[in-house]
C-alpha cells in the first residue's frame, strides 16, 4: 500500500503559522513524524494563506529535503506550483504530481501539461489524476470511469506508462445530503477502471475526505479504506498519524496476500518504513 | 491506440551473505563461500540478475551411522568412523563447497554424546578442511541447547552457518551465534507463516537479518516435495518484492530426506531399476527441483547425485 501522509498541507493551522514564520522546524518535524507512521510520500501542499505559493512550494520541499529523504507528492490545483517544486526537487527520489482533472473549462490541455512536467521530471515521477472533467467532479460510476479512460488512453498515446498514473476516482464527504451512494459508487468505479488496462493504473483517494464534517472520523476512515483495498484500491491521501487506520493498511495487504502472514504482521509492516 | 511494452522487474533482491572466515578477516578457513544475491526467478532473466551459483553442502556425520544403505554407505566406507577424514574426502574427491556437520550422535535417543565430544569433531573438521562449515545439531531442544552452544564457542570467529533455531527454541542458539559471529538456520516445518515470524523472532533479539538462512524443512521427491517447492517460490518472490523478513537465501536438506525415500533404498526391488542408480537419481530429481524453485544452499550425501547436481548448477548459472 501506497500511503501519502497529509499533515504538510497550509490548511493545518500549525503548517500555516510555519510557513508564515519560516519555522523549518515545524515542517521537518512533521516529514520524520509522519515517514515514521509509515509514510511512502509526504503531501506538500502550500494552502491558501501564502501570497507566494510558487515560492512557498519551494521552501516546503526544501525544508523537507534537508532532513528527510522520504519522496514528496507535490499537491497543487496550479502546474506552476508543481513546476515551481519540481526544479527544487532530488531528481534520484521518487515523486507523484498531484493533482489534475482530465480537462478544464479554462484549461483544455492541463492532463498534457501535467505529463509533459513528469516527462521532464523523469521516469521516477509519477501523476494523480482525478476523474474530472470541464464539467465538475461526477457524481454516476459511468462517468467516472469514462474519464478515466479517456485519462488512460490520452496518456498512452503520449507514451506515458500507464504504471505511472495514479487514478483518483474522487470521494465525496458521506454526510452531505443524497451523497450516501457515493461511497459504493467510487467502489464499483474502481474495480472498472482497475480493467482498463494491464497491469492496471495505481487507485488513489483522499480519504479523509469522506468523513469531512461527520462524527466517528476516524472509524469511518478506517472501515472505507479497509473496503477500498478489497476493490483494488492501493494508495491513499491519508492520516498516517492514525495509528489503528495504518494498523487497518496493514491487515488489509496481509489479507489481500501482498504480505506473507507472520503471528507479528503488525508489527513488520510498522518496522518496514523505520529502516 | 499503441500497445504498451510491459517490462517486468522487482524492486528487491535476495540477500548476498559470505560464509567462513579466512585467515584476514579472523579465521581460519582457505575459501569462503558466497550465496544468495538473486535479483530475479530462476530462469526469469537477463545475465544481471542472475545470482550466486547455488552451493552444495555435503553431510558429516558426527558419529557412524548405522541406518545408511549399502548403497549409501559405500562411498565413505573408510571414512565413517573419523570426521575429519570424511569432510576432506568430500571436499577434495566429491567436490563439496561447505561441509554440513551433523550432530545425530548427541540425540538422548541415539548414542547420547556429550558436549566435549561435539566440540572435538567441530575442531577436527575445521582442521581437516579449509571450506567454511555448517553445524547442524540433533533436533532434541533440551540437548542441542547443551551442546551447540559450545560446538559455536569451539568454531568462534569462522564464521560458520549454525543451526538450527525453531519458533519454540530460539533464544539461546541466537544469542551466542550473536556472540561468535555466526550465521544462523531458522527453522520452520513446512510452514512459510512460522518461518517469517522465526526470522522476526532472532531480529528481534538484535541478530542481523543479514546473517540468516531460512530453513523451511524439505519433502523428497514423492514424499512432499511440490510443498517445499511451492514455499520456496513464495519467499523467493516475497523476497523480491521488498519482503525484508524473507529476504534471506535458503538451505535445504535434501540429502537426509532422500535417502528415507523407500524407492531410493530399497534393493529388492527389480522393477525399480539398479538400487545403485535409483538412490543417487533420487536425490538428484529432488535437488534439480528445489534448485528451480531457488533454493542457495542444498545439502547432500551421495557422490554421484552431488556430481550430477554440479553440473545441473554449472549450466545453468554459467
Amino acid at each position: 500500500m501506497i500511503l501519502i501522509a497529509e499533515r504538510i498541507n497550509g490548511m493545518f493551522t500549525d503548517v500555516k503559522r510555519a510557513i508564515a514564520e519560516k519555522d523549518k522546524k515545524v515542517i521537518q518535524e512533521l516529514a520524520k513524524r509522519q515517514t515514521e507512521a509509515g509514510a511512502t510520500y509526504l503531501d506538500v501542499n502550500v494552502g491558501t494563506a501564502a501570497a507566494d505559493q510558487e515560492g512557498t512550494m519551494q521552501w516546503l520541499v526544501e525544508t523537507i529535503q534537508e532532513t528527510c529523504t522520504t519522496p514528496l507528492c507535490l499537491d497543487s490545483q496550479k502546474p506552476d506550483v508543481i513546476a515551481a517544486g519540481l526544479k527544487v526537487i532530488n531528481t534520484t527520489n521518487r515523486v507523484i504530481l498531484n493533482s489534475t482533472p482530465l480537462n478544464r473549462k479554462t484549461d483544455d490541455q492541463i492532463l498534457d501539461k501535467y505529463i509533459e512536467m513528469a516527462d521532464q521530471a523523469g521516469p521516477k515521477s509519477s501523476i494523480i489524476a482525478l476523474t474530472m472533467d470541464k464539467n465538475g467532479v461526477p457524481q454516476d460510476v459511468d462517468t467516472r470511469v469514462a474519464i478515466a479512460a479517456e485519462i488512460v488512453s490520452n496518456a498512452m498515446e503520449k507514451g506515458f506508462d500507464a504504471q505511472r498514473l495514479f487514478i483518483d476516482p474522487i470521494v465525496l464527504p458521506v454526510k452531505v445530503p443524497n451523497a450516501q451512494v457515493q461511497p459504493t459508487n467510487v467502489l464499483t468505479a474502481m474495480e472498472q477502471i482497475r480493467m482498463l488496462c494491464d497491469p492496471p493504473v495505481h487507485m488513489t483517494v483522499g480519504l479523509s475526505n469522506i468523513s469531512q464534517g461527520a462524527s466517528e472520523r476516524s472509524l469511518i476512515n478506517r472501515i472505507f479504506l479497509a473496503m477500498a483495498i478489497s476493490h483494488g484500491l492501493d494508495s491513499a491521501i491519508a492520516d498516517v498519524f492514525d495509528k489503528d487506520l495504518v494498523n487497518v493498511v496493514a491487515t488489509s495487504d496481509m489479507l489481500m496476500n501482498k504480505q506473507i502472514y507472520s503471528d507479528s504482521f503488525l508489527k513488520v509492516y510498522a518496522d518496514m518504513n523505520k529502516a | 491506440m499503441p500497445v504498451p511494452e510491459i517490462s517486468e522487474g522487482f524492486t528487491s533482491s535476495v540477500n548476498r551473505i559470505t560464509l567462513g572466515a579466512t585467515k584476514e578477516e579472523g579465521g581460519t578457513r582457505i575459501s569462503t563461500v558466497t550465496v544468495g544475491g538473486a535479483r530475479n526467478v530462476v530462469y526469469g532473466g537477463s545475465i544481471e540478475d542472475k545470482s550466486e551459483k547455488p552451493v552444495i553442502a555435503m553431510d558429516v556425520l558426527d558419529s557412524k551411522p548405522e541406518d545408511w544403505p549399502d548403497v549409501l554407505a559405500e562411498s565413505y566406507k573408510d571414512v565413517l568412523d573419523s570426521p575429519g577424514d570424511w569432510a576432506k574426502k568430500c571436499m577434495e574427491r566429491f567436490g563439496a563447497d561447505l561441509i554440513c556437520v551433523k550432530f545425530d550422535g548427541i540425540h538422548p535417543d541415539r548414542a547420547d554424546k556429550d558436549a566435549d565430544h561435539a566440540i572435538k569433531i567441530t575442531e577436527e573438521v575445521l582442521k581437516a578442511v579449509g571450506v567454511p562449515l555448517v553445524l547442524w545439531g540433533c533436533g532434541n531442544d533440551e540437548k542441542d541447547n547443551q551442546v551447540m552452544p559450545k560446538v559455536s564457542e569451539a568454531a568462534k570467529g569462522e564464521k560458520c552457518l549454525l543451526g538450527t533455531i525453531t519458533e519454540d527454541n530460539y533464544k539461546s542458539l541466537t544469542a551466542i551465534a550473536l556472540a561468535d559471529g555466526h550465521f544462523l538456520i531458522s527453522e520452520a516445518p513446512l510452514d512459510i507463516n512460522i518461518g517469517k515470524q522465526v526470522n522476526i523472532l532472532a531480529s528481534d533479539m538484535g541478530f542481523p537479518l543479514e546473517r540468516i538462512v531460512a530453513f523451511q524443512d524439505t519433502g523428497a521427491l514423492g514424499y512432499g516435495m511440490e510443498y517445499s517447492y511451492s514455499i520456496q517460490e513464495r519467499q523467493r518472490l516475497a523476497a523480491l518484492t521488498g519482503d525484508k523478513m524473507m529476504a534471506m537465501p535458503v538451505i535445504c536438506d535434501v540429502g537426509f530426506e532422500s535417502w528415507r525415500a523407500k524407492e531410493a533404498k530399497l534393493v529388492d526391488a527389480p522393477g525399480w531399476g539398479p538400487p545403485a542408480e535409483r538412490g543417487p537419481m533420487w536425490e538428484a530429481a529432488t535437488a534439480v527441483c528445489l534448485l528451480q524453485a531457488g533454493v542457495n544452499i542444498i545439502r547432500m550425501r551421495h557422490p554421484k547425485a552431488v556430481a550430477t547436481v554440479k553440473s545441473f548448477i554449472n549450466q545453468i548459472w554459467s
